[in-house]
């Protein structure tokens, strides 16, 4: 019993470590073409949530990389993989632009 | 001292041909209203030429943006004016806006391919650039009401934001 049961646990104990007990959700409310707070630091792992309050569809874009929809009047989400810091902005209307800095 | 910027946007809007007579003192809230309901309205047009037209899938797209925003924009103001019992009154901006609209679809409609996208897009730039023009140094500053004071200055950054996004696809397209 004992070596099967002492790599099970091994295994338990590790995907307690690796899961996202400690992540957090970060909340960027977007009112009348703003994103706010513009600048946010997160961990990696730890998730950003856009609340769109308006009645227009707008979106989180990374140049180059990343893209979440957020339509009017609802959320769009994504959990960051990566660490470092990123401009993002509203590929539909470009002059919304907000930043990501992401930590490990 | 409000019969600069009207007689300018209605000079910029008819090219010159605006008859000048026409410059009025400062619109009032329903002539506002009207400019902005009508402006809207011009680029809701143009997309839909554009929707119908063009073969190129940043043009479509763009348009459609355009339809969306400006549809949510009006359905907002139609909203706004209803609550605030207020009735858009036409007038003499609305009327060359409308008339300077409908001789660039004539000219639009008459283009194909790259030709058109380009035209399109070109107008585009322009035609957000005239209007946010008219928004900061007319329309804004007229409004007396605050919520259509308040509605203008979010569509002043939607149309902002599309002239930014317009001059994106442009220098796509070249």
């Amino acid at each position: 019993m004992r070596p099967v049961i002492r790599p099970a646990l091994a295994a338990l104990a590790l995907a307690f470590i690796a899961s996202p007990a400690l992540a957090a959700t970060i909340t960027v409310t977007i009112d009348k073409l703003v994103f706010s707070p513009a600048s946010v630091e997160a961990k990696v792992g730890d998730t950003i949530e856009w609340v769109n309050k308006d009645v227009f569809a707008h979106t989180a874009t990374v140049k180059g990389g990343w893209e979440v929809m957020i339509p009017p009047k609802s959320t769009g989400r994504i959990t960051l993989k990566t660490a470092g810091a990123v401009d993002y902005f509203c590929r539909f209307h470009p002059n919304m632009k907000g930043r990501l800095d992401v930590s490990p | 001292m409000f019969t600069r910027p009207i007689v300018a946007l209605a000079a910029l809007l008819l090219m010159g041909a605006a008859p000048l007579a026409q410059a009025a003192d400062k619109p009032t809230d329903p002539q506002i209203a009207h400019i902005a309901y009508t402006a809207g309205t011009i680029d809701i047009e143009a997309a839909k030429l554009a929707i119908k037209h063009s073969k190129t899938k940043e043009v479509v797209d763009f348009a459609k943006d355009m339809e969306r925003d400006h549809e949510a924009v009006n359905k907002q103001a139609l909203e706004l004016v209803k609550k605030l019992k207020v009735t858009p009154e036409d007038n003499a901006t609305s009327q060359a806006l409308a008339k300077a609209a409908k001789e660039e679809r004539a000219k639009l409609a008459k283009l194909k391919g790259a030709e058109f996208d380009k035209a399109y897009i070109e107008n585009e730039v322009a035609y957000h650039k005239q209007v946010n023009g008219a928004l900061e140094t007319l329309l804004i500053p007229s409004a007396s009401n605050a919520e259509l004071k308040s509605l203008l200055e979010t569509g002043l950054k939607i149309f902002q934001g599309h002239e930014q996004h317009a001059e994106h696809v442009a220098g796509m397209l070249k």
